[in-house]
């Protein structure tokens, strides 16, 4: 698989939540994305940009844009070096917030991508990376 | 800092978000719309989101928010304009806006404040 133009986006204020918006929308339109998925993509970057910032103290974003034979994709990283989550299943349930919003961030970011996947642990920091495919 | 216009017409509000919206930039809506709500005793808000592109949680909670707020205040919040791909993405998100008025243009949005307004009859000091 191809992985090609590499992007990092720092996350340090709220600025740059509309910085790597606007930058992941650049992205999904290059790669020849439909609507539908640029906004689910779009929305979950939105989603993760704010979790890096908020819980973990801000962090960067990195992007690559996938190919897979005619199959194309961004996957997104968000890397922070914050707290870290204790209980990785209850962060992920709908409603659990510690951050003062409705608690949909990190499910509702797996729910609008085709790959998702955390790794975090107390003290170190959460790494999060999703994909959408074409 | 961009700033929200909120303009008066008739009886309501309109506000027309045309900008990727910042997040001081939301804050700074509520209060200001909170208050000429008030000052202006109006009815309706008409919150216009045909130029919005993307809705996360956070604008998602906003608009929950203006709605809630407005209510208490003596007046219906009508979002209008919702792209049919963000309206997909914000269910999918987790976020279906209950209690949050839709129309799908200015046009249906106040119509159905009218409706609202004539229905409500001239309570707490509005004319009917």
């Amino acid at each position: 698989m191809a992985t090609l133009r590499d992007e990092v986006v720092a996350l340090q204020n709220a600025d740059d939540i509309i910085k790597a918006r606007q930058l992941v929308r650049d992205r999904a339109v290059t790669q020849g994305f439909s609507l539908i998925d640029q906004t689910k993509l779009i929305t979950a970057a939105s989603e993760l940009a704010r979790n890096t910032l908020i819980h973990g103290g801000g962090g960067e974003m990195r992007m690559v844009t996938l190919e897979s034979g005619a199959r194309r994709g961004v996957r997104l990283v968000f890397v922070d070096q914050g707290p870290g989550i204790e209980d990785i299943a209850q962060a992920m349930r709908d409603g659990f917030s510690t951050g003062g919003g409705l608690g949909l961030g990190l499910g509702g970011a797996r729910r609008l991508v085709n790959e998702f996947d955390i790794e975090s642990s107390p003290g170190k920091g959460t790494t999060v990376t999703i994909v959408r495919w074409k | 800092m961009e700033r929200i216009p909120i303009l008066k017409m008739g009886p309501y509000l309109l506000v027309t978000i045309q900008v990727d919206m910042h997040d001081r930039v939301a804050m700074t809506l509520q209060d200001e719309l909170t208050a000429r709500i008030v000052a202006e005793k109006a009815r309706g808000v008409l919150l216009d989101i045909s130029s919005v592109d993307v809705v996360d949680s956070f604008i998602g909670r906003m608009i929950g928010n203006i709605a809630a707020m407005s209510r208490v205040l003596d007046a219906d919040t009508v979002v209008v304009g919702m792209r049919p791909a963000v309206a997909i993405t914000l269910v999918e998100l987790g976020m279906a806006l209950p209690g949050v008025k839709t129309a799908l243009n200015v046009d249906s949005g106040m119509a159905l404040l009218n409706a609202t307004s004539a229905s409500r009859g001239g309570i707490n000091g509005h004319p009917a």
